[in-house]
């Protein structure tokens, strides 16, 4: 996977969009608190959380549907956070679609082009076209209702490539749809993206969603960003026990940083990674289940009871009761002996395999 | 064991034919065929008819067509319900949407001063009109004693005092049909068509106002059609030029006697009233009165009204710009609420001012009163006529209320059980008597009860308000009804339930707050009603609302203000009654 990472302020590519600061209170509740973050040309950014986690707030700050309380929204380098919803040329896909229901499928991507008075005639080809690229052509005089969920949906991306905003936000478009639905329309969001060359921010609280299609991901909770790196670096580097918590299955084990290089939790010492060190003594070790392997390695091991055996095809995962109630999970692959049930196991992992999250 | 083998047989001797739970539609159905179809068919056939031979004859409708006094009266009868119906639009549309967005428990309570005007008796409201319009009345007041004007201004017994009090009347009833289609409406897509690029004015006139379009085309049918057989607001409101057609056939029945005449005219109301919901039919389809999703039309029509539209939206947008540049951004943003509050005000307003009247102490209708005394109270508690009217409308509206309500309820619950294509057919004949003018109605009745000896019966006047009431307590339990979870009833049958046991146990306690709505509105339904009470109710055996028709006519005085508060406040406290029951289940 080659991912181009953009740094904020300082990539390559200029930076399409740039937030400063935004942050949005609603009385004595905060939706969002003050955040910022940079989206670079051509970048696909998910806003990843769990509901609540205001990234719905922060997408809906960006496109001008709620007014900030402070902070900058900047397109194209221009200060947009005062101009109105119509005249900031972003792109909205609604979780619901909201597509209108009183025009046809070609009517309704015409919509946006007539409202920025194109010609009759370059209408009519780009809808023609967009129309090609989600292959929907040969519905274009039906009305949405008479519609599949899943065409329904290819319509309002249509709607949206069509005029090509500078920014094209995304707010849980595949929630209403079905687990199968949902992966092909995944890698159909992913070949209009790559063929359009768009700037995406994407909202979903499905962290295989984000792992799937983001150049970037953008973990938040608590109304607040929680970490921003591209996919690999979020799951492999988890800056937050949340953060590890939430992409992924992790093992976490909570401590207190002893002098010698050592977390002191209630399964054990366990040796911390090369490099790791803790500010304020305390610290969380995590641990992934592939990084598990059955046997005991020095200074690294916890033993427990098998509970639940789940087989996965391609892998097993085996669920442990450890000593105080706590579970663990480990995978196997192929060809790897299973334990039975109720069976004593004990595992370890190499240490550097583990990351310590604060 | 030889017990359940031996009835087997004697079971299936027994098995209706399998209607399904339609069955418990059949009677209502009956008693809407011989108590609303049968007399408004009748008074139609009776048209047809010479009176002298009982021969064919269109000698009748010869006759208005060759008078020029009918045709006139024709012709005012479809202008002012045209332009009620235009006007009601016009003032409700702000309101609904400004209702329509409101947070929902706000709604509720705001939605109260749509509600009240709607239930408040025509009589009470064309009454507090007359004291606020009337050459003495408080408008001239303030305007001759500020010195505005120095001749009483003539407000009254005009084209304007009909217009206002038609209007007033019917404001309500184009709210409450436009609010469900509003409230109906997805909001994010007018949001979707701003982030799309639409401003504001564009993807209100092409999206929002292109989707409530089925619910105003409703309203301004509804409207339509129950002015057509407006006579109280005209009678008192309007001059002779505003003489409108059910004034007309009140005139050829009650003075001259002449039944066919009457029943072309009431032919004509009726012919109108159903050609109008036709083209409704053709170009929204009915279903959406009741809440279904519009049909779309399609073809050059539809792309026609989207150019008008875009041109409106267009226009619209140049129009807000400049009242923003006018009034700031924050003025522009309150233009919505002020429209709505003045509404408000405009339904409810002439209404309260009728209570500091009935507490006067003068002889006269003065305002502002000169001092107070409860001296009209006491007139109207001493007086056994205004007494024995107020106790029968009392007991004719409760045995209505039970009438309507078990026959609403019984319908609804068929109807929702049912799955098959009669359901639709059912339901629109149980609405029909709203839909169809009351005085058509009214008339038919009296032929028939005159036959069957009903007039001036409590029997006739029952029957008569429960056709009336059965549309509205069938709308409230049906929609209680939709809401209800049908999986309930499964759970009952499956854990040992029989039909019976489960109606009592588990349907009726879920939908009591339905039931009690229901039967309050069947209630005021009843206690407002004076059409039917014009006919059939006799000299002496008066309801409440025939009495103060009766006074009005004669002579206007504060026992009236007196008797309009009582009423009113009756109406109020039942109408919150009811709007608290249908809330909480």
């Amino acid at each position: 996977m080659t991912v181009v990472a953009i740094q904020p302020h300082g990539g390559e590519r200029p930076p399409k969009l740039v937030v400063e600061g935004l942050c949005k209170r609603y009385g004595a509740t905060t939706a969002l608190e003050a955040s910022s973050l940079s989206v670079g040309e051509g970048e696909f950014l998910t806003l990843l959380g769990p509901s609540g986690s205001g990234k719905t707030t922060l997408l809906q700050l960006i496109c001008g549907l709620v007014e900030a309380s402070e902070g900058r929204v900047i397109i194209d380098g221009r200060d947009q956070s005062r101009t109105p919803v119509h005249q900031r040329d972003i792109g909205l896909v609604f979780q619901h679609y909201a597509l209108f229901p009183h025009l046809t499928v070609a009517e309704n991507i015409a919509f946006p082009l007539k409202m920025r008075g194109r010609a009759a005639a370059e209408i009519a080809r780009r809808v023609t076209d967009t129309l090609e690229m989600v292959h929907l052509g040969h519905l274009a005089q039906r009305f949405p209702r008479e519609l599949s969920g899943g065409q329904q949906q290819r319509v309002a991306l249509a709607r949206c490539f069509v005029y090509q905003p500078s920014i094209i936000l995304m707010d849980e478009p595949l929630g209403a749809l079905d687990k199968k639905l949902r992966e092909h329309m995944q890698i159909e969001i992913k070949r209009l993206h790559r063929e359009s060359g768009a700037t995406i921010v994407y909202v979903t609280h499905d962290q295989e969603e984000a792992l799937a299609l983001s150049d970037r991901i953008c973990l938040m909770n608590h109304a607040r960003i929680e970490q921003l790196g591209t996919p690999r670096e979020i799951y492999e580097r988890p800056r937050t026990a949340f953060a590890a918590d939430f992409i992924g299955i992790s093992n976490i084990f909570r401590g207190t940083a002893t002098a010698n290089g050592a977390l002191e939790t209630a399964h054990g010492l366990f040796a911390l990674p090369d490099g790791a060190r803790c500010d304020d003594g305390k610290g969380a070790l995590v641990i992934r289940p592939e990084h598990l392997h059955l046997g005991a390695e020095a200074g690294n091991s916890v033993s427990g009871t098998v509970s639940e055996i789940v087989y996965a095809g391609s892998e097993t995962r085996i669920i442990a009761r450890l000593g105080d109630g706590a579970t663990l999970v480990l995978r196997l692959g192929p060809g790897e002996t299973v334990p039975g049930l109720d069976e004593r196991i004990v595992a370890g992992w190499q240490r550097d395999k583990a990351v310590l999250v604060s | 064991m030889s017990g359940a083998i031996a009835a087997r047989p004697h079971r299936a001797g027994w098995r209706l034919p399998r209607l399904g739970p339609l069955w418990l539609a059949l009677p209502g159905v009956i008693f809407l065929g011989v108590f609303f179809a049968y007399p408004v068919a009748q008074l139609l056939g009776l048209s047809l008819v010479d009176p002298a031979t009982g021969a064919f004859s269109t000698a009748t409708y010869q006759r208005i067509a060759g008078t020029d006094v009918y045709l006139r009266v024709l012709g005012i009868t479809f202008r002012i319900a045209g332009y009620t119906a235009l006007y009601s639009l016009l003032i409700g549309y702000p309101l609904a949407y400004w209702l329509a967005r409101l947070p929902d428990m706000f709604r509720g309570r705001m939605l109260l001063f749509v509600m009240v005007p709607f239930w408040t008796s025509y009589l009470v409201k064309t009454f507090a009109w007359m004291i606020v319009l009337g050459r003495s009345g408080i408008i001239n007041a303030l305007a001759t004693g500020s010195g505005i004007v120095d001749q009483p201004l003539a407000l009254l017994h005009n084209e304007f005092g009909v217009m206002v009090g038609m209007v007033h009347a019917m404001v309500p009833l184009a709210v409450m049909t436009l609010l469900p289609v509003m409230a109906g409406i997805d909001r994010r897509l007018v949001q979707a068509a701003q982030t799309l690029g639409a401003s504001p004015a564009h993807a209100f006139w092409l999206v929002y106002f292109k989707l409530s379009l089925p619910g105003v085309a409703a309203a301004g049918l509804l409207v339509f059609i129950s002015s057509l057989g407006f006579f109280i607001v005209p009678a008192f409101l309007g001059g002779r030029r505003e003489t409108m057609l059910a004034q007309l056939i009140i005139t050829q029945i009650q003075e001259l006697l002449n039944w066919p005449f009457a029943g072309a005219l009431a032919a004509m109301m009726l012919a109108t009233a159903l050609i109008s919901c036709w083209l409704y039919d053709r170009l929204f389809g009915l279903s959406t009165i009741a809440g279904g999703s519009a049909q779309v039309s399609t073809g050059r029509i539809r792309d026609l009204g989207l150019v008008i539209l875009g041109w409106i939206a267009a226009l619209a947008g140049k129009l807000a710009a400049l009242t923003r540049m006018v009034l700031g951004k924050r003025g522009s943003g309150l233009l919505l609420p002020l429209v709505a509050w003045l509404t408000i005000a405009f339904l409810v307003v002439p209404t309260l001012l009728v209570i500091p009247l009935a507490f006067t102490s003068s002889q006269f209708l003065e305002f502002p009163p000169p001092g107070y005394s409860l001296t009209w109270f006491e007139t109207y508690f001493a007086s056994p006529l205004w007494i024995q009217a107020t106790i029968r409308s009392f007991l004719v509206a409760f045995a209505t209320a039970v009438a309507a309500t078990t026959v609403g309820g019984f319908t609804a619950l068929a109807l929702a059980n049912s799955r098959t294509r009669w359901g639709g057919l059912i339901f629109a004949f149980f609405l029909a008597p709203m839909i169809v003018p009351r005085i058509v109605i009214a008339v038919g009745l009296f032929y028939l009860f005159a036959r069957m000896g009903l007039i001036a019966t409590d029997l006739g006047l029952i029957i008569g308000h429960t056709v009336l009431a059965i549309p509205f307590t069938l709308v409230t339990i049906a929609a209680v009804l939709k809401s209800y979870d049908q999986r309930l009833d499964q759970a009952a049958a499956t854990l040992g339930a029989n039909r019976l046991r489960t109606l009592v146990g588990v349907t009726i306690p879920l939908v009591k707050g339905g039931l009690v709505a229901a039967f309050l509105f069947a209630f005021i339904t009843s206690f407002d009603e004076l059409t039917i009470a014009i006919f059939i109710s006799g000299g002496i055996k008066t309801t409440l609302p025939k009495q103060m028709w009766d006074d009005m006519i004669l002579q206007l005085n504060p026992t009236l203000a007196a008797v309009s508060v009582v009423v009113f406040v009756v109406v109020t406290v039942m109408l919150v009654t009811a709007e608290r029951f249908r809330r909480t289940p």
